[in-house]
């Protein structure tokens, strides 16, 4: 039966027999994952923070950095990978990506453009929404 | 539920088996993607939640914005506890793999503190707010700033309540079949919080204090 090949659930880590036995590869691969995303934590402060960078892309930054450090646990943490055994695990996630996208953008869009097409000038001021 | 479609390609058919011979997938696999799909689903609840808090982040109708509200280094604190647990969760999962006991209470209690941590910090935070007067009735930002936040910290509560179930099914039952699937089902759960916590730190507090 050792031809038999599954599908790696997700979270579990490579069903490699080498690497399952030593746990020190694992360890290592949790520590690798935590210094990125510490890394990339502190730069997300750090660019909330600065006057350095030019203010109307700080945003845009700081959502690379979010995308990044959530790729980061999906990799290192939840030990997502792009392999064959993998497919299933990635094809639900690309789905719950997509359905994100949607109802997030699409959200945003709508009541954006609902703002700045239905309301008269004195009314634009969104500080008058209860 | 056949879960093994996509292993054929690299592998020479002469030397695997044929999937209809292979049998259903083993129950971690099955009950791992199962929790996987939950997770997902239930990402898109928070993403709904987003979508609001995003669209009535400038509502503040004449109260407190978030630039006035928001402590950096109360976040920052929040969000090194919730990262450094979700690293001790990953450590309790190679523990119970490897079924040792002594690492995986050790791993446990440590997640459970800072878990715990982030919620004290989380909860004075509110308190703080209400205290001011920056109540969920204020605006319709402090609205959806309680609702997104509070579930967040409300599944927080409910994971250390999980992982304290664990903790005592796995004395008194040890590390059997059940009980290694929960535990990977909760390591799931506690990291899936992390990401979405990356999301909310950068979205509500960091462009909150920016804009």
């Amino acid at each position: 039966m050792t031809d038999t090949h599954y599908d790696r659930a997700p979270g579990d880590a490579t069903t490699l027999p080498d690497v399952e036995q030593g746990t020190s590869s694992g360890v290592l691969v949790y520590t690798i994952g935590l210094a990125l995303a510490v890394v990339l934590t502190a730069m997300s402060f750090w660019v909330a923070n600065t006057s350095l960078l030019w203010v109307g892309g700080i945003s845009l930054g700081l959502t690379v950095l979010a995308i990044a450090q959530m790729g980061v646990h999906l990799v290192f943490f939840l030990h997502v990978t792009t392999g064959p055994d993998n497919t299933n695990n990635v094809m639900a996630l690309a789905f719950g990506v997509l359905i994100v996208t949607l109802v997030v953008v699409g959200s945003l869009l709508i009541m954006a453009d609902l703002n700045e097409g239905m309301m008269p000038a004195e009314l634009m001021n969104l500080h008058l929404q209860h | 539920m056949n879960v093994n479609v996509a292993v054929m390609d690299d592998i020479r058919p002469e030397t695997q088996l044929v999937f209809s011979e292979a049998g259903p997938a083993p129950k971690r696999i099955v009950v791992g993607y199962g929790f996987w799909i939950f997770l997902l689903s239930d990402i898109v609840m928070f993403a709904a939640l987003f979508a609001a808090y995003a669209v009535l982040a400038h509502a503040t109708a004449g109260g407190p914005s978030g630039a006035q509200l928001f402590n950096q280094f109360n976040v920052a604190i929040e969000t090194g506890c919730l990262l450094a647990s979700s690293y001790t969760c990953g450590l309790m999962s190679l523990a119970v793999g490897s079924q040792r006991r002594l690492r995986t209470y050790l791993a446990a209690a440590i997640t459970f503190a800072l878990g715990a941590a982030f919620l004290t910090l989380e909860l004075r935070e509110f308190a703080g707010m209400i205290a001011t007067g920056a109540t969920p009735q204020r605006s319709a930002f402090l609205s959806a700033f309680f609702t997104l936040v509070g579930c967040h910290g409300l599944h927080v509560t409910v994971g250390l309540i999980w992982l304290a179930v664990m903790m005592a099914q796995v004395a008194v039952k040890g590390f059997r079949a059940t009980v290694e699937r929960r535990l990977l089902c909760f390591s799931l759960f506690w990291h899936a919080l992390d990401i979405i916590w990356v999301w909310l730190f950068t979205v509500v507090y960091l462009m909150g204090v920016i804009s």
